[in-house]
Formats: structure tokens, C-alpha cells, sequence
């Protein structure tokens, strides 16, 4: 089977500093891939250039096979949606204005109805015409949420889509992508919450300083000599009865 | 359709205020007059109705709707309730094109110095889309937007300056406080054609506007074709403003305000509040021309300066209101 998202040698600057160099992801149909990495470690950039969003110095970005600068606008969003961590929404539209926008090449009925079956899945469908600057902060992720999953496109690509939300919605959306993953979608996400992504994620890319780390199963990936060196964290994985929480503290300088 | 009470209201609205604008004048028509007016073309108070108030009232309307709607449309590229004409640099632009044409002494010439003021806008139109393609933020489209409209200004000051005739220099103030006192069906049908070209783009970009409200990068991969959707609405707006300024000198504020009248009624919709906003502006310009006429003055205000004199306190309102979108 063709991967959903291939990316493969990407080396990506911004101004004179590297910020992506040589590195390399592929997400499957049908399972979910974590990025993990620290602040400024390239976890966005990666994204940005799998989606064709970030110019390559050198390497190859493809979506379901298909060179990504070869795409046109359309065949692009047919084969991927993206929801970027800028979470500004320009103006007040109620929330299943924003949600349709997904859909918006449908017929605006069927455009609406698609909305409120996104709205419910995110446990918003009360705040549907509420206007999204109305809205907290994590009401507005969530919308935003409904936005992406209304695309139903076969790869989902999320920056930080658990930031900002409380403890149960994140866990619902983390839900919302297994069960994406499990109708056949890639999904991958960039996540801060390392239990988060050890728990939910098939596969975990670790990001150091622009390049690839690990690239494995969440227990190989998140091992003890990563975490040390990738995010200066003595610690480990721990199994807890609902799945593995990590453990950590601060690296102390010798 | 959606809207469609909505811009019936405001259809009506802009209807009663383009009748008021007809029946209102230096001169007050007796019913014999008014039934001389729509009998015998030739009469006097035909020729008041038909040469100077339908002109006058028509060209109100027309320019009030392209500012409006170009307002709207840059409100929703910039994601920004301050952005208006003017905020581009398309205003000072053709201002300057204006000036320019006056001092040289083409003003003898009919249509001269409108089409320089076109020309003008449309070439701070070519530089503005330039720009759009090239940089995705709409920051920076209005920083360079600033830039023109202040290089804009400062180059119509050197006009001013260097003037050798005080006579030129009085048209080109005249000209730039705005007015659409003695205006001929020519004048009008002049610059319908670029503003037909410039609203076709609009409605065009429209959909793109929508998608913008979620951020650049949503909007790059949502399945539009952005670039081409920028640029139309970047071309369409230059164009809306170029001509309404060809054919009313610079009007400031109607961009501004016709967008904020009726956006919560449109749903908050960039797209869908084109039409309103167009209706809007109408209305507001036809008002304003009225207020200019009926406010006793010695000499007839400027219609530019009876919308900057409502428009400012406006502007304020507005920023205090939208202070609460960006705290979001």
C-alpha cells in the first residue's frame, strides 16, 4: 500500500539557520504517528514541509505517493487536511460556520449537516452557532477540531492539537484520531504531553535540533537514552493500568 | 438566499435616502414644477432634477457602494476590522494621480484627470498584488499598504509645494476633500465599467475571504486557490477605489464603516457581508451627500470632509469595540 505521507530527506532553512535537516517520516493509512521533540526542535517545520508549506533545500515531499509541489491546490486537500497550532480565528463565525469550512466544496446543506456530525464528535454540538470568539480558548480548539475531522481526508496532519485543552477533552481528542486511524486515515500529530503520545500514538518520531532521534514503537523511541538526550530528562515509561504515564525530572548538571 | 432580507432593508434604505437626495436642493420645487420636471425635458426644473440632483444622487450612490465593498473586501484579506481603502495606500495613490494631472495643467482636458487618478490607483493596485503574491501575511501587506499611502501622501505635498500656480493649487484641494457636486452622466458611466471589473474580482475572491478567517495556512490548504483568490481581491478593491475616487476625489471613513453596519447581521461572514457592505456604503454616501447639502454653511461642506467629521469618531468606536476580538 502507498503511504498516506512520505517525506524523505528534507532539509528545510529558515534564513541561515537549519532548522530541518535531512530528515525523513512516513505515515501509513490507518495508523496514528506522534512527533515529539522540545520547543524549537523542528516538530512544526517537519509538518510544514510534508504538506508542502516549507520550501526544501534538498529532499522529497509526497502525499499518497504524489510529489507534493507537483499538486494543485485541490488534489492536495483531497489528500490531506491540516490543522495548524495558530488557533487566531479572523472573525465571529458561529461554530458550525468554522466546523463547515471543512466541507466547504459540498453542497451547503450537506456542508452543514457534515459540521454538526463534527461539532458532535468534539462535544460541542450545544455551542453550535455560538460565535467563536465568544468561545474559550479550548472551546475554540475544539471547533477547530470539527473543522479538520469535517475535511475527512485521508491523512490528518495536527500541530499540538491537545494544547489547551482540559484533561478529558484531550483525551477525547487523542479518541477522536484512533477512531480516524481506525477507518483507514494517517493521522499525525505533534504533541508536548509524552504520556499522551506513549499511550495513543502506534509510532513516535523524536525531534533533536532539526533532526530525527528515534523513529519507533512509543516504548523503543521514548527510551531512557532519548529522553536524556533529546529533552534533558532523567526518566522512563511506566506502566500504569491505563496505559504507560511517563515519569521524569529535570537532567541535573554536572 | 440567506441575506436576502437583509439586503432588501438596506435596498429600500439607500431607495429612500436616493429620493430624498431628488427631492432636496437649493431650490425648492412647487407640484406644478415637479410634474414640469417629468413632462417637458426641456423645462427648468427638468434640466435641475435631470442634470444636477439624478447625477449627483446616482454618483453618491455608486461611489458609496464601490468604497463600501472594497472596504469589505480588504477588511476580510487583512482579517482586520481597521483595514479600509485608504489603509492600502489605493486612496493616496490616486490622489496623487490627481494632483499630479491638475498641476501639469490637463485639467482642461474631460476625463484627464480622472483617468490619471485610475491609472494611478491601478498601478498602487499592481505593486499592492505584487506584494500579496509574494508575502502570505497580512502584516506585512499592511506595513507596505502604510508605506505607499505615506510616500503617496508626501509625494502630493511636493506637488503642493513646488506648485508655481495657486489657482492649480486650489483645484487639487478642492479635488482632494472629495465631492460629487457637478458630476455628468458621463462622469459616471466613465467609471462603471472599471468598477463592474473590480466588483466581478471581489465577488470572485469572496469564498477565499471565508477560508482566510481560519489563518493563512488553513486557508493554503483547504483546496482554494488562494494566490489567484488573493490577488482578485487585492485587484478587484484597487480597482473599486481607483474609480471612486476618478469620479469623487477621496472619500475616507464609507470603506471603513459600511462593513461594521451590517456585519453581525451577515453572520460575521466575510464572504457573504460583500453585498450588504455595498448597499451600506450606498446608503451612507447618499446620506452624507444630504448632510453636506442641508447643513446651512456659507460654502457647501466637501463630502470628504462631512464623512472624515462622522467617519473619525467611527473609527474610534470601532477599535474599541474590536479591542475584544484581539484579546481572544
Amino acid at each position: 500500500m502507498t503511504a498516506a505521507l512520505t517525506l524523505t530527506d528534507a532539509t528545510v532553512k529558515r534564513g541561515a539557520a537549519t532548522v530541518l535537516s535531512a530528515a525523513g517520516l512516513i505515515v501509513e493509512p490507518g495508523e496514528v504517528v506522534g512527533v515529539v521533540g522540545a520547543n524549537g526542535a523542528g516538530k512544526t517545520t517537519l509538518l510544514r514541509a510534508a504538506l508542502g508549506l516549507a520550501k526544501l533545500e534538498q529532499g522529497r515531499a509526497e502525499l499518497a505517493g504524489r510529489d507534493v509541489s507537483t499538486l494543485s491546490d485541490a488534489e492536495r486537500a483531497t489528500l490531506a487536511a491540516y490543522l495548524p497550532q495558530e488557533r487566531r480565528v479572523g472573525w465571529n463565525l458561529p461554530a458550525w460556520r468554522v466546523a463547515s469550512l471543512g466541507a466547504f466544496e459540498r453542497p451547503p446543506k450537506e456542508a452543514r449537516a457534515t459540521a454538526l456530525r463534527a461539532l458532535a464528535r468534539v462535544g460541542l454540538l450545544d455551542l453550535q452557532d455560538r460565535g467563536v470568539l465568544d468561545m474559550s480558548g479550548g472551546e475554540r480548539a475544539r471547533a477547530l477540531l470539527a473543522r479538520l475531522l469535517a475535511a475527512s481526508a485521508p491523512l490528518l496532519v495536527a500541530d499540538e492539537p491537545a494544547a489547551g485543552l482540559d484533561p478529558d477533552a484531550q483525551l477525547l481528542a487523542m479518541d477522536l484520531f484512533r477512531e480516524e486511524a481506525k477507518i483507514g486515515a494517517g493521522v499525525v500529530l505533534t504533541l508536548h504531553d509524552l504520556s499522551l503520545a506513549a499511550r495513543f500514538c502506534d509510532r513516535v518520531v523524536v525531534l533533536a535540533h532539526g533532526r530525527v532521534m528515534a523513529d519507533g514503537a512509543p516504548r523503543s523511541s521514548l527510551n531512557v537514552d532519548v529522553l536524556a538526550a533529546a529533552f534533558g530528562l532523567d526518566g522512563d515509561l511506566t506502566e500504569t493500568a491505563v496505559g504507560p504515564v511517563l515519569a521524569a525530572r529535570r537532567r541535573r548538571l554536572h | 438566499m440567506k441575506d436576502l432580507p437583509l439586503n432588501l432593508l438596506l435596498l429600500a434604505a439607500v431607495l429612500v435616502l436616493a429620493a430624498a437626495g431628488l427631492w432636496l436642493g437649493e431650490t425648492r420645487l412647487t407640484h406644478a414644477q415637479w410634474v414640469q420636471a417629468f413632462t417637458d425635458p426641456a423645462s427648468g426644473p427638468a434640466q435641475v432634477l435631470w442634470t444636477i440632483r439624478a447625477p449627483r444622487t446616482v454618483a453618491a450612490i455608486v461611489v458609496g457602494a464601490a468604497l463600501g465593498l472594497a472596504g469589505a473586501v480588504m477588511q476580510g484579506l487583512l482579517r482586520n476590522p481597521l483595514a479600509d481603502p485608504g489603509v492600502l495606500g489605493v486612496s493616496g495613490g490616486a490622489g496623487l494621480g490627481a494632483a499630479l494631472a491638475i498641476t501639469f495643467g490637463l485639467a482642461a482636458i474631460p476625463g484627464a484627470v480622472e483617468g490619471a487618478a485610475l491609472t494611478a490607483a491601478v498601478i498602487t493596485g499592481v505593486i499592492l498584488t505584487v506584494l500579496a503574491g509574494r508575502f502570505r501575511e497580512p502584516e506585512t501587506l499592511i506595513l507596505f499598504g502604510v508605506a505607499l499611502s505615506s510616500f503617496a501622501g508626501a509625494l502630493t505635498s511636493l506637488v503642493f509645494n513646488l506648485s508655481p500656480s495657486p489657482v492649480a493649487l486650489t483645484e487639487v484641494f478642492a479635488w482632494l476633500l472629495g465631492s460629487v457636486a457637478n458630476r455628468d452622466w458621463h462622469d459616471i458611466g466613465r467609471e462603471l465599467i472599471p468598477m463592474a471589473v473590480g466588483a466581478g474580482a471581489c465577488a470572485y475572491a469572496a469564498r477565499g475571504l471565508v477560508m482566510l478567517s481560519l489563518g493563512e495556512e488553513t486557508a493554503q490548504l483547504s483546496g482554494l486557490p488562494m494566490a489567484r483568490l488573493r490577488a482578485a481581491a487585492v485587484a478587484g478593491a484597487s480597482l473599486l477605489t481607483g474609480a471612486a475616487v476618478a469620479m469623487a476625489g477621496i472619500v475616507g471613513f464609507v470603506g471603513l464603516a459600511a462593513p461594521h453596519l451590517v456585519r453581525t447581521s451577515a453572520g460575521a461572514d466575510p464572504g457573504r457581508i460583500l453585498l450588504p457592505s455595498a448597499l451600506a456604503g450606498a446608503g451612507l454616501l447618499v446620506a452624507a451627500d444630504l448632510a453636506a447639502r442641508v447643513i446651512p454653511t456659507d460654502l457647501e461642506l466637501k463630502l470628504g470632509v462631512v464623512t472624515a467629521l462622522f467617519g473619525a469618531p467611527m473609527f474610534a468606536l470601532i477599535a474599541w469595540r474590536a479591542a475584544r476580538s484581539w484579546r481572544g
